[in-house]
């Protein structure tokens, strides 16, 4: 998948989807609250295709699947960070977010810079500074699992785990 | 080369020999465990897989957080759930009147035990670890997942062994083990690792304070928090399990990417600042923090023995004027024994607030919601922004004899300051 976008750039947090939110699991509801405990602005101002940049241990905290559904939901198509916290990129590849780890290099993306992925091939250019960066690819069954759009669908598609 | 416990565990359920660090092993499962936040979702979920339940008697739906139910949605959710596990005929739901924290009645009701590899739709579910299981967080489509496959995915992870030495001294108990623990590593310090538990300190520690332990091992990133087996987990689990079940030993040789020693006779009464568990600090160092509100409970610190040692300070004595003090037993057991033990009347006297067992106020629920600038010392698991009420608030984690020294002197305190 390629896609270019503008980055909101964000530390670590777990105000993804704060807990008042989570007595719904409709995604169009909850990507109203994205991020809103930081940052007011984000549900109004985020268009299809921009993308969230986070620090490190990024999504760390509850395993609520809700808090990339919110960000799936709000149009972010990909999300880059230093780290993730586990559940969460469990959760990311889960539900067919692609979750994007350069470490430091993240230090080099601004809020407002114009940046065009690949995904598949896990390499990102910031348009704006000209930097080139590159991410672990994923193993093969995650891909497998990224490639048929989530784990529900390989499920789907496979009938069980296909080893 | 030989395992550790993380490792022995899932080769065994995977069928493997031998397993490594990175390698990805799908295992069948022995519990898959959701609540009332999570497990509706993943019905949802579960219900576009078109597969029927995999096993009825290995799942357990738990109505805990919003429950009994504090509002509209809330009510929809539990319905979901109640209407779900009685149509799959699901062995372990619980309604209210028989429910409690889904971490606290897990154990008790004897449904996991150790070497088990169990699921949970919550992030806490890493609880289990201190009975010598693999259990771990995951989220709603691998719980969706997991209800039609008896499956899941594994990357098999790192180790970091935490080496625990020396002797507990009796102002101490396991919220100030796992909180110094994640002061020294931070809480990304065992990021996509599990934690492995080790040495003489072990004997130490109460399977209470285990469970504390275990509990957090999230707070530090972990995926688990897993304990060896020995007479204190035999004893616990001879009382409470019915099953047959198999336990796990690291080899003399196996493999950790870290060790981190703790010296069980230095440790001293913490607290962990807002906003991250990893801000810790000796209670005797802070100097004076005045402090509104006193919650104790949770599946971190909800069990007889916390409220045991609460009720030790609270025993004669009030909560200072200017605090309320919520107290929430983890389950309807431990709400029984406190009564019979004396223990409410001894909170009710001391003018705290006593609930029936649920989730409540640690997650921001309900009862017990702060208002801006408010200030709680809070025997929960996490002191994130908003966590309990209003981004304004600020929440201080401590164990229980902090937290009841604390709602005592209007302050955050130590035991020994309560005189
Ligand atoms: S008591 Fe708190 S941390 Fe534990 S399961 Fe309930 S909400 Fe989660």
């Amino acid at each position: 998948m390629k896609v270019e976008g503008k980055v909101w750039r964000y530390v670590d947090t777990d105000v993804i989807i704060p807990a008042r939110y989570l007595n719904t699991f409709d995604p169009k509801e909850l990507a109203k609250h994205c991020m809103e405990d930081i940052d007011k602005n984000f549900s109004s101002e985020v268009k299809a295709g921009d993308i969230m940049v986070g620090g490190k241990n990024f999504g760390c905290g509850s395993s609520r699947e809700h808090a990339p559904v919110a960000i799936k939901a709000s149009g972010v198509p990909v999300v880059i960070a230093a780290g993730f916290a586990r559940i969460f990129y469990r959760n990311g590849i889960n539900i067919g977010l692609p979750l994007l780890e350069i470490g430091d290099d993240v230090e080099k993306i601004h809020a407002g810079d114009i940046l065009e992925i690949d995904t598949a091939a896990g390499t990102i250019k910031n348009k704006t500074t000209g930097d080139t960066f590159k991410s672990q690819p994923l193993p093969d069954f995650v891909q497998d699992i990224a490639k048929t759009g989530g784990l529900i669908n390989y499920i789907k598609e496979y009938g069980d785990f296909k080893n | 080369m030989g395992m550790n416990m993380s490792e022995k565990i899932l080769a065994r359920h995977a069928g493997l020999d031998k397993v490594e660090p990175g390698q990805i092993v799908v295992c069948p499962l022995d519990l898959v465990m959701a609540n009332d936040i999570t497990g509706p979702p993943a019905i949802k979920e579960f219900e576009k897989i078109g597969k029927p339940v995999f096993d009825p008697e290995k799942i357990a739906l738990i109505p805990d957080h919003f429950q009994p139910a504090k509002d509209i949605k809330s009510a929809d959710l539990a319905k979901s759930l109640r209407e779900f596990s009685r149509k799959n005929k699901i062995k372990h739901y619980y309604e209210a009147g028989r429910v409690g924290i889904e971490h606290v009645i897990l154990p008790e009701f004897g449904i996991v035990a150790p070497g088990m590899l169990t699921i949970g739709a919550d992030s806490h579910t890493c609880t289990y670890g201190a009975l010598n299981g693999f259990s771990t967080g995951v989220g709603t489509t691998d719980l969706a997942v997991g209800m039609a496959t008896g499956k899941s995915w594994f990357k098999v992870p790192e180790v970091v062994n935490v080496h625990l030495t020396g002797k507990k001294p009796a102002d101490i108990n396991g919220k100030d083990v796992i909180l110094t623990l994640i002061g020294k590593i931070g809480v990304d310090g065992a990021l996509y690792k599990s934690l492995e538990f080790s040495g003489e300190g072990v004997k130490e520690l109460t399977m209470t304070d285990r469970f504390t332990v275990s509990n957090m091992a999230i707070e530090a990133g972990g995926k688990a928090g897993i304990f060896p087996f020995d007479e204190v987990t035999k004893k616990y689990v001879d009382e409470h399990v019915k099953k047959n079940y198999e336990p796990v030993a690291p080899d003399a040789d196996a493999k950790y990417c870290m060790t981190v020693e703790i010296n069980l006779s230095d440790l001293k009464p913490v607290v962990a600042f807002p906003h991250l568990p990893e801000n810790v600090k000796k209670v005797e160092d802070i100097g004076e923090i005045k402090i509104d509100q006193v919650v104790i409970g949770s599946c971190t610190n909800g069990r007889f023995e916390d409220l045991q040692i609460a009720a030790e300070i609270f025993k004669n004595r009030k909560v200072n004027p200017n605090v309320r003090c919520i107290i929430v037993p983890g389950s309807q057991a431990i709400y029984k024994a406190a009564m019979h033990a004396g223990l409410i009347d001894i909170f009710i006297d001391a003018e705290c607030v006593v609930s029936t067992p649920t989730c409540g106020p640690c997650m921001g629920g309900y009862m017990g919601i702060l208002s801006a600038g408010e200030r709680c010392v809070s025997t929960t698991n996490r002191n994130f922004v908003g966590r309990m009420g209003h981004v304004d608030s600020e929440i201080y984690l401590a164990g229980p004899h902090v937290a009841a020294a604390s709602a005592v002197l209007g302050k955050i305190a130590t035991p020994s300051e309560v005189k």
